[in-house]
């Protein structure tokens, strides 16, 4: 580069990006901070030598340990995987063929009602969806006597089907149907091309479909609330317990690695979306 | 009308391709269908009809018609002579909860706006990492963030610890159990519903028109209030939508925050199904709730629709 | 390369190969999107015979049909009516992988989860061939196509011309019986679809397999084939060789669509044995060729390229005089615009630098019509 600096008046120029509105950054790192404080405070806290959630001492792995001893917390962490896998698997496979059905056939009359219908569980407020869940399934276990962790599991496959569905459905959106129909071209029977083309292009959407669906029956605390039975407690169920009893920081411990596990979910999912667009 | 094919083969093909389609469809739909209408439609028909019956002395209902739970809802029935006299109790939790969640819209929004904003101007390889930052939250636990807020805002938490200890304060801030700590407590749990959306709009802005405004003589105000923000209503519309839908629903938030004593809607509809033991009062109240809901809606797709149609 | 076919019209089809069917005969095919009074039509009862070892294109601007053509016969949909027979067999009601064709698409479609080998095996893989045919088709089709070097990358780490012959040779790996290629060069600049379009004339005349290619662009459609429909709103207007569609056109549509050409209001006085005498609107008399079998009468157009007037020398009777308006330079020719009495443009297409210092506008200039290749339109 030969050329000197730039003249101070277009340096100034260059600098004033016309589009940026004065107040608005110190608002988003705002918005950032509000965030994810509480969080950090609740993190930090969980490592604290001491009864105190407020006043740090010293730096400890105790309370994460009385967390892991505790059957209570062990118990409902099992349960939670237990549903949360059952609700994955069950959702993301009928919302996956519902995806293939809405996006890989013609435009049929209902569609509209289609998407409502496997919208639903998103618009109802999730305490109107709890109780009338509950009022089902009082019903069924009066009229047929079967209890058990069956509805439970079901309660949640239902509301994970459209967090499973959005993004197999959005992949699909961006698969034309133009690499099918070259299979086909190059003689694959339809089941050969769905098995050789389809699915592995559909592959990464069915893996976010999957890991969205888990986090949300991981975190669901409002239907399992009302819907659970006894000896039926999930680990948020635990925790809003504990709370009510009085709060330790062993509940931050176990908080943290729930939130762990979300985090760490979500961050892959964003590697997997972010390789989808490639 | 249109001809039928001469070619034999070909219009079996045609009627056979149809039919294929449609069974593959029929059957594709079907498990999705039928486990969303059974858990999660068929349920809502159970309310209305559990809404019509009479409570039983152990929760449940006892199926004998009555009309009371949408009476409770505004009166109350004197127990000596039958009278009916108006108790706003319920309908004032009901217009604290709009209240609460408007108050918690309008929040999100002055937040989400610039940050929106701000994001949706930056280059687009920081974009994805403020969105990510920003949808973060929303995928952890609900309750559990509510957690980390109770813990932030008590009398001895960390906020007034630090407010006493540089001497701000002499005494503790009282936010806790209070309509302020509801508040806040729903504008960090939907402020990512918020973003999402106005992000999405903004980022469609063709800010060519930014300039033109500054080019036509604008100043920053005029630009914002005359030509982002009328381009970004859509987003505007949709952010406050998936704000305060959930947050007219809320549970977990007044149940934490509001120490169980400020009640909304969600709490008042939960207890109904424990310790009160009214499940037709509650299905009433959560079939008002819903009715609530899906007029906000139902104006939000007449609004979208409208644009459409202008657009066309 | 001679290509015994090449020049046959429709007409006079059957001499050369009674004996062999056509590679693909198209009869009354239609076919209509939608229904009730909403339905679109947009291929509406075509018929075209495309001869064996033939290079045939579908030419014409988007929404002609020609695509939907192409489609059809790959089997992507089914027609509303009529029948596709490949070398006298129906295929109309077949699906598509039941059909020995192969498509290249525009988009090239190439699978991005498989190498650039997988890819071309693919077809050959599913029609249960052994790994080593396999492996030396693919051998053979990656040096045909020149991308020895690429076969284990992956698909999406090629450049566009890359891509496009890894579509070719994909396509072509089967051994198709006809290979269809939809604007397969549309997504290439310019240099290298001149480059590509020399290729692909020579590896169809390398592999003897009939090609059926669909593009818009006129100039494409003229340099690489045997034989061109134009097609406009579902219907093929004319089939015939370049030479044919670009001297001889039988619609304005056609005369418009290729290549620059004047078009003249005229009224026919008589017309015999493919001759027509026509009378322009100053009054004019000129002579014209009209399509074969054809016996125009009234209100018609005639048609003459710019590269097909002769400017009239001194002395020399012209056909018309017209006023020189404007004179356009552009390299390899120029065209000067006259204004004849008719009221009507006339562009005559002079040699570069011929008409420099010797013309000025307001000139009168007289032109001499050529009357076998004026043509009278339909």
């Amino acid at each position: 580069m030969t050329e000197g600096s730039p003249a101070p008046v277009l340096r100034a120029f260059r600098r004033r990006d016309l589009r940026a509105m004065p107040g608005f950054k110190a608002m988003a790192w705002l918005c950032i901070i509000a965030l994810y404080m509480p969080l950090a405070v609740l993190i930090i806290f969980s490592f604290n030598d001491n009864r105190s959630v407020v006043r740090w001492t010293e730096f400890s792995l105790d309370w994460y340990a009385k967390a892991l001893a505790n059957d209570g917390i062990r118990n409902a962490a099992l349960v939670s995987v237990k549903i949360a896998l059952f609700a994955t698997v069950i959702s993301t496979v009928v919302a996956t063929m519902a995806a293939l059905a809405t996006t890989r056939t013609r435009g049929f009359r209902g569609q509209g009602l289609v998407y409502g219908i496997i919208n639903q569980p998103l618009m109802i407020p999730e305490i109107v969806t709890a109780i009338a869940t509950l009022s089902l399934f009082a019903l069924i276990k009066r009229l047929t006597g079967v209890t058990g962790v069956g509805y439970l599991m079901m309660a949640h496959a239902a509301f994970c089907i459209p967090f499973a569905y959005m993004p197999i459905r959005a992949r699909l959106e961006t698969m034309t149907l133009t690499m099918e129909q070259a299979a086909a071209d190059l003689y694959a029977t339809p089941l050969k091309a769905f098995a050789l083309i389809t699915l592995p292009l559909l592959g990464p959407g069915i893996v976010s479909g999957a890991m969205l669906a888990f986090v949300v029956s991981l975190d669901d605390v409002i239907i399992t609330l009302l819907v659970a039975g006894p000896g039926e407690t999930t680990l948020p169920i635990y925790i809003l317990g504990a709370i009510r009893r009085g709060i330790t920081p062993e509940i931050n411990a176990v908080s943290t690695i729930l939130v762990a596990v979300s985090v760490l979910l979500v961050v892959l999912l964003f590697f997997v979306q972010r390789r989808m667009q490639r | 009308m249109s001809a039928p094919p001469q070619n034999p083969a070909l219009a079996a093909a045609i009627a056979s391709t149809t039919r294929r389609e449609r069974t593959t469809r029929a059957a594709l739909l079907a498990p999705a269908l039928l486990i969303i209408l059974t858990i999660s439609v068929l349920p809502l028909g159970i309310t209305l009809v559990y809404s019509f019956l009479t409570p039983g002395t152990y929760g449940g209902v006892t199926w004998e018609f009555s009309v009371n739970s949408y009476l409770q809802f505004l009166f109350d029935r004197d127990i000596f002579d039958d009278t009916l006299s108006f108790n706003p109790a319920y309908l004032s939790i009901y217009l604290r909860s709009i209240g609460l969640a408007l108050g918690a819209t309008l929040g999100a929004l002055i937040l989400g706006f610039p940050t929106a904003y701000f994001i949706a101007t930056k280059p687009r390889e920081q974009r994805n990492i403020w969105l990510f930052l920003v949808t973060l939250p929303f995928w952890t636990n609900l309750l559990i963030r509510t957690y980390a807020m109770l813990l932030i805002i008590r009398d001895e938490g960390i906020i007034n610890t630090v407010l006493m200890q540089i001497g701000l304060l002499n005494a503790p801030l009282t936010i806790l159990y209070t309509d302020t700590a509801v508040f806040i407590g729903l504008i960090y749990s939907y402020l990512p519903f918020m973003v999402l959306p106005l992000y999405a709009s903004l980022e469609k802005l063709d800010f060519n028109l930014v300039e033109a405004g500054y080019d036509l003589y604008a100043n920053r105000l005029r630009v914002l209030f005359h030509v982002i923000v009328p381009l970004a209503k859509p987003g505007i519309v949709a952010g406050c939508v998936l704000v305060f839908i959930p947050g007219l629903g809320a549970y977990i938030t007044p149940e934490l925050l509001g120490g169980g004593k400020k009640l909304m809607i969600g709490n008042m509809i939960a207890m109904q199904f424990g310790a009160s033991r009214n499940w037709p009062f509650g299905s009433a109240a959560a079939l008002i709730l819903m009715t609530l809901v899906i007029l906000v809606l139902l104006v939000y797709a007449r609004a979208a629709r409208r644009k459409e149609a202008v657009h066309d | 390369m001679t290509n015994t076919h090449t020049g046959t019209v429709l007409a006079d089809q059957g001499s050369a190969d009674a004996h062999r069917p056509a590679a693909v005969s198209v009869q009354k095919l239609s076919k209509r999107f939608g229904a009730g009074p909403f339905a679109i039509t947009a291929l509406d009862a075509v018929e075209i015979d495309i001869d064996q070892n033939e290079f045939f294109t579908l030419l014409g601007p988007s929404g002609c049909g020609k695509t939907t053509l192409l489609r059809l016969i790959a089997g992507f949909e089914l027609p509303s009516s009529g029948t596709i027979a490949l070398q006298g067999e129906d295929i109309t009601a077949l699906p598509p992988h039941r059909r020995p064709v192969n498509t290249v698409f525009q988009s090239y479609a190439l699978f991005p989860h498989m190498t650039v080998a997988e890819n071309i095996g693919f077809g050959l893989r599913m029609l249960g061939k052994s790994k080593a045919e396999i492996g030396t088709v693919t051998e053979r089709m990656l040096a045909l196509v020149q991308l020895e070097a690429l076969a284990g990358r992956r698909t999406d780490q090629l450049s566009g011309g890359q891509q496009q012959r890894v579509a070719l040779a994909r396509a072509l790996a089967p051994a198709p019986r006809v290979l269809l290629l939809d604007e397969p060069l549309a997504a290439l600049d310019l240099k290298l679809r001149k480059s590509m379009q020399l290729e692909l004339k020579s590896l169809q005349a390398e592999t003897g397999i009939t090609f059926i290619f669909v593009t818009h662009d006129q100039e494409e459609a003229l340099t690489m084939s045997d034989r061109i429909a134009v097609m406009k709103a579902g219907r093929i207007l004319q089939v015939g060789n370049p030479r044919q569609i670009y001297d001889r056109p039988e619609h304005r549509f056609v005369a418009d669509f290729i290549g620059d050409i004047n078009i003249l209001e005229a009224t026919v006085l008589e017309a015999r044995d493919g001759v027509a005498t026509v009378r322009l609107k100053d009054g004019t008399k000129v002579s014209a060729g009209t399509a074969a079998g054809a016996a125009p009468t009234g209100e018609v157009a005639i048609a003459i390229r710019p590269e097909n007037l002769r400017l009239a020398g001194e002395g020399e009777s012209a056909t018309i005089t017209g006023t020189l308006e404007n004179l356009v330079y552009f390299g390899a020719a120029s065209n000067l615009h006259l204004r004849l009495p008719t009221g009507e443009d006339l562009v005559v297409r002079v040699p570069g630098t011929f008409a420099e210092g010797r013309y000025t506008p307001g000139a009168s200039l007289g032109v001499s019509f050529q009357p076998e290749l004026t043509r009278v339109l339909a």
